[in-house]
């Protein structure tokens, strides 16, 4: 009846979504609520001489008008970044509404609130903006030359910050002692993370009891809650609630405290009517902080028999016009510290440069780092073994962290907890028919076929922690988080987290987690999330901590309701603790038939009439908040197997075999869909998604109609699988698994294509008219 | 996501329709609304009144009129796709149509709309173009057929006059030994043609070509015929050899669309490819 974990329970969230009951921002309406229609600046880089507000103010159905200085005039601060890089980060401020000048396309220059959405767009259009363009940088090289166009004046050269781990003496030897070097230089393009539910936010001001209320589509509604009180108004934390509802999707880009949630708050309490903004899809591609942009140059060094002995490697990271929340720790402490991967290399030196440039600020994007690091190190272990006439798997298998090794500290401070590379690889290989496979890509070049096979196998750190750890490389926010299970009297449950589902199907994972040790049916547990006045406190989702982190709160929640509930069976039983046996959700005591169910004891706990009311409060209920002792580090191999199309070079996708190690899984289904999405993601990289900005910072892929995004026709059937290493430190033994098919799939197909069509690189996205000038270049 | 304000009208027959068309400076035409629609709601575009033909019933259907095969102009892309009648008598418009968008896009989009609108990327112009359809249009001036060849002038323009509707599209109808095919390289994310290369040619009783056109469309601002290919095809056995000798560098990048879908070079190069393709696959219907 309640042997719930490893079970593929069907989504009980899915009714709702499917049927479509779910309760999204923008569903929501209010008495009395306006609606507000940002204004954006056309141009990468201007300076605003004047604004003339006239027109607009006057124009049908519009309450009001504010550009930034209102903004400013009435108190309220700029939006913090929260992760500071070095003492020298330069943080210029981000203002609700540009002030002075605009830094990007899309940066929000005036509000218009009318009685309708359509009221605010038309009036939008009377509004009258002076701008003085300015030269844009998009090119992060030619940001950083001397003289170039400043998008702040604060950051000279607009340098952010400069950020180095690791011993570049160490790597620089190794380089110089080394067998071979393997050479690469590498775009990680910028990528727009498109959720399916645009961003929306709703102010809500109560004068009444003067409370504000900021419904918004948030990844992490407590976070947003104090930096919105804490650094941007002033607001006293305890008058604001903040409601995350349904958010269809994130991938990240919901983590962030955005303008329009400041905005939707502040012109709430100024008009004294509730202010909901959604934005258009348009608005989403110029407004969401996007992903990855890096270029980096990598040196890693062999020696004769094929060790790595050093890594080495410069990367200059694209921030956008300004810092994000979480900008500054992307591709840095979430990048540089995973260049050791799977492998034991010995010395290992990075360098980061964060770049000011006039495009859509960067933030974190499923994988977060991660995927940007085992790009790296995955295209260069492939890119190695063709140098050194090795097999890709091969060599990797050389490289390994062997399982007698953990706990095994990197040159880059992680200290790996737990592994079993070789496992999932030769899973994989043998999923994959690894030989047959070469045997098939022989017989297909001879027929002038191209084929490919791509390896890929990576390591993730995931749910950042411990708090303390997180406080030393810069975070400023702690990274536990909460559970609290309130049993009802009746002996149904609700669990509240700090975590938050937006697709992963928390309500359904973590009631299987709480009904499978309460011992009840999973129809009795309900999940609560989203809402900061329901919930004790949270860090929200992100970098795959949900379960890891939330979970195991929850878990430790659950035992202190079991604690108290056997402490309650035993005076009801008049027995000693230590001789009842919880099984089948009721206590027994030992040899004996005298047993009590969990909704009795529920009971009792509140109608405490037979009750040991000296020793025990009535009541079943308790919060705990988990701070983990380390990371989890998820692991796998994933083999990919790729035809092109010689003619046009369009890349078939043949077969896809991925082997993770998430540790213990509660719901299989839900972790194998996590890395189907994940898969399909790292794929839209590998082969189709692009920012492209022209020189003018004009995002030219503004719109599903230049921006590919992959469909399930351009997949194949996944072949998935796992192996089983349980996390040693965290009471669940789980890890993350939402990100790790994004980490790996993007190497692995470009490994694979560039197999088919004997090149040593391709830049991303592998787009057919790419793919067809690599095969004209091998052919000549 | 909100247009403008405009005015909607409901033409109750195809003269209603013309006489509000007559009446207006810019009144736009509502078919299936698939490209108007997300235009004006993007405020691209601004018509003051909106004409709604879309249940002009005498405007939809498809029949068989002695050698031709006459399509309606209100007459949907998925109507087209499934028509036994356009599958038995011209099987590649057909699958032209099959290949249009999505599922919702042809539940909507009709073929007179996506030929009136001209958009250089869009899939039937190489159709109507190989297969030498004729455009059957009224206008304030009363009736008159345009022929394919003569009826796209560039970049979303057209021979259609001010105030003039498309009433129907006729196809001759598929002979024995004739043969077609549409080839179509498809930007990855809009699923428009980069190129698309319509084919049709005709086989004497010994496999030579008595007759060959080619349309393309998605390369160059305007679809239009490939006559080099055309001619290079006639009279000659149509073999893997002779059609890629015929495909070969007929297109030149000088004249070629450049974006983010493909370089004007990677065009010219797909235009020789997809040609070699719809011809090689017309060559097979003609000989089946």
């Amino acid at each position: 009846m309640s042997d719930y974990i490893g079970k593929s329970v069907k989504r009980v969230e899915d009714y709702r979504f499917i049927t479509g009951r779910g309760t999204y921002t923008d569903d929501i309406v209010l008495r009395g609520m306006t609606h507000a229609w940002i204004v954006r600046s056309p141009y990468a880089h201007a300076r605003i001489r004047s604004i003339n507000t006239e027109a607009a103010c006057s124009q049908p159905g519009v309450v009001a008008v504010f550009v930034g200085q209102d903004i400013v005039d009435d108190g309220v601060n700029p939006i913090p970044t929260g992760w500071q890089i070095g003492a020298d980060m330069k943080e210029p401020p981000h203002h609700t509404l540009a002030v002075d000048k605009v830094r990007h396309v899309g940066d929000g220059v005036a509000v218009i609130i009318a009685e309708t959405r359509q009221a605010a767009q038309d009036a939008a259009e009377h509004l009258e903006v002076d701008y003085d363009p300015l030269p844009a940088v998009v090119d992060m090289e030619e940001a950083l030359s001397d003289g170039a166009s400043l998008v702040h004046e604060g950051a000279p050269n607009n340098l952010s910050f400069t950020w180095e781990l690791g011993d570049k003496d160490a790597a620089a030897a190794a380089l110089a002692g080394a067998h071979h070097v393997t050479t690469y230089e590498l775009v990680n393009q910028r990528l727009i993370p498109n959720a399916i539910e645009p961003r929306s936010a709703i102010g809500h001001h109560n004068a009444a009891t003067d409370e504000l209320t900021l419904y918004t589509s948030s990844q992490n509604p407590h976070l947003i809650r104090l930096l919105l009180c804490a650094f941007v108004t002033g607001l006293p934390e305890h008058k604001v609630r903040v409601i995350s509802p349904d958010v269809g999707g994130g991938f990240g880009s919901k983590i962030f405290h955005y303008p329009e949630e400041v905005l939707c708050a502040w012109a709430a309490r100024k008009t004294g009517r509730p202010v909901k903004w959604t934005a258009e899809r348009s608005e989403s591609f110029v407004t969401d902080a996007q992903g990855r942009d890096h270029v980096t140059k990598a040196r890693m060094a062999f020696d004769a028999a094929g060790k790595i002995t050093g890594l080495l490697v410069e990367t200059t990271a694209n921030m956008g016009a300004y810092l994000s929340t979480f900008a500054g720790g992307i591709p840095t402490w979430l990048y540089g510290t995973l260049l050791a991967g799977q492998y034991t290399t010995p010395a290992i030196y990075v360098r980061t440069l964060g770049v000011f440039t006039n495009t859509v600020p960067v933030d974190a994007l499923r994988g977060a780092g991660r995927p940007e690091a085992t790009y790296l190190l995955e295209r260069m272990l492939d890119i190695a073994a063709g140098e050194l006439d090795r097999d890709p798997a091969a060599l990797r298998r050389a490289n390994f962290v062997q399982p007698d090794q953990f706990p095994y500290t990197t040159p880059v401070v992680l200290q790996y907890d737990s592994g079993d590379y070789e496992a999932a690889l030769d899973k994989a290989l043998q999923m994959a028919g690894y030989e047959d496979l070469r045997r098939m890509q022989t017989e297909a070049r001879a027929e002038g076929r191209l084929v490919g096979i791509g390896f890929s196998t990576y390591i993730e750190a995931c749910g950042i922690a411990p708090s303390a750890v997180a406080g030393a490389i810069g975070a400023r926010a702690g990274l536990y988080d909460s559970g609290m299970i309130r049993v009802h009297p009746t002996g149904k449950v609700q669990v509240y987290t700090g975590v938050h589902s937006h697709g992963q199907g928390h309500e359904t994972t973590f009631a299987q987690l709480v009904a499978h040790h309460l011992q009840i049916p999973m129809e009795d547990v309900e999940l609560v999330h989203g809402d900061t006045s329901q919930i004790p406190f949270g860090m929200g989702t992100y970098g795959s901590r949900s379960l890891a982190v939330g979970g195991s709160a929850i878990y430790k929640a659950v035992e202190k309701v079991l604690d108290k509930a056997r402490k309650i069976a035993a005076h009801k039983l008049e027995a000693a603790e230590e001789d009842l046996e919880y099984a089948g959700g009721q206590f027994t005591v030992a040899g004996t038939d005298r047993s009590v169910g969990f909704g009795d004891i529920a009971l009792t706990a509140y109608v405490p009439h037979d009750y040991p009311i000296d020793e025990l409060e009535p009541g079943l209920e308790f919060n705990a908040f988990y701070d983990p002792k380390n990371f989890t580090f998820p692991f796998g191999a994933h083999i990919s197997v790729v035809e092109v199309d010689p003619d046009t070079g369009e890349v078939e996708i043949l077969r896809y075999v991925a082997v993770d190690d998430v540790g213990e899984v509660i719901n299989p289904m839900i972790v194998d869909g996590q890395v189907h999405g994940g898969i399909a993601h790292g794929i839209g990289q590998a082969l189709m998604e692009d920012a492209v900005y022209d020189e003018d910072g004009q995002l030219l892929s503004g719109s599903f109609m230049d921006y590919t995004l992959p469909r399930a026709a351009d997949l194949p059937l996944f072949e998935v699988d796992r192996t089983v290493t349980p996390c040693p430190h965290n009471p669940l033994g789980a890890k993350g698994a939402g990100e790790t098919g994004t980490i790996a799939a993007t190497p692995c197909i470009v490994n694979a294509v560039c197999d088919a069509v004997g090149a040593r690189d391709i830049a991303m996205p592998l787009t057919p008219e790419r793919v067809w000038r690599a095969i004209q270049s091998a052919g000549s | 996501m909100i247009p403008s304000a405009f005015q909607y009208v409901r033409a109750s027959s195809v003269d209603d329709a013309l006489a509000r068309l007559a009446g207006s400076a810019d009144a736009a035409v509502l078919a299936g609304g698939h490209s108007l629609i997300p235009a004006m709601k993007l405020r691209l575009n601004d018509p003051s009144v909106l004409v709604d033909i879309s249940r002009l019933d005498e405007l939809r259907g498809i029949s068989v009129s002695g050698s031709s095969l006459v399509v309606g102009a209100l007459t949907t892309h998925r109507s087209v796709e499934t028509s036994p009648d356009v599958k038995a008598r011209c099987r590649v418009l057909s699958d032209v149509a099959a290949g249009i968008g999505d599922p919702q896009v042809r539940n909507l989009g009709t073929i007179g709309g996506s030929l009136a609108h001209a958009d250089p990327a869009a899939d039937y112009p190489a159709i109507v173009l190989a297969l030498d359809a004729t455009i059957a249009v009224r206008g304030p001036a009363g009736s008159r057929n345009i022929k394919a060849t003569d009826f796209f002038r560039g970049l979303f323009e057209t021979a259609l006059e001010s105030g003039e509707l498309i009433t129907e599209v006729a196809f001759p109808v598929m002979g024995p030994g004739e043969g077609a095919s549409y080839a179509k390289f498809a930007n990855p994310a809009s699923k428009y043609a980069v190129v698309g290369v319509a084919a049709w040619v005709a086989l004497d009783d010994q496999g030579a070509c008595t007759d060959a056109r080619v349309g393309v469309t998605g390369a160059t601002s305007q679809p239009h015929r490939a006559r080099d290919v055309e001619a290079r095809l006639r009279g000659a056995r149509l073999d893997g050899a002779s059609i890629a000798a015929a495909a070969e560098g007929f297109a030149s990048a000088d004249s070629m669309l450049s974006d983010l879908g493909g370089s004007s070079e990677y065009r010219a190069h797909l235009c020789s490819v997809m040609a070699r393709r719809a011809i090689a696959a017309a060559a097979a219907d003609a000989s089946s």
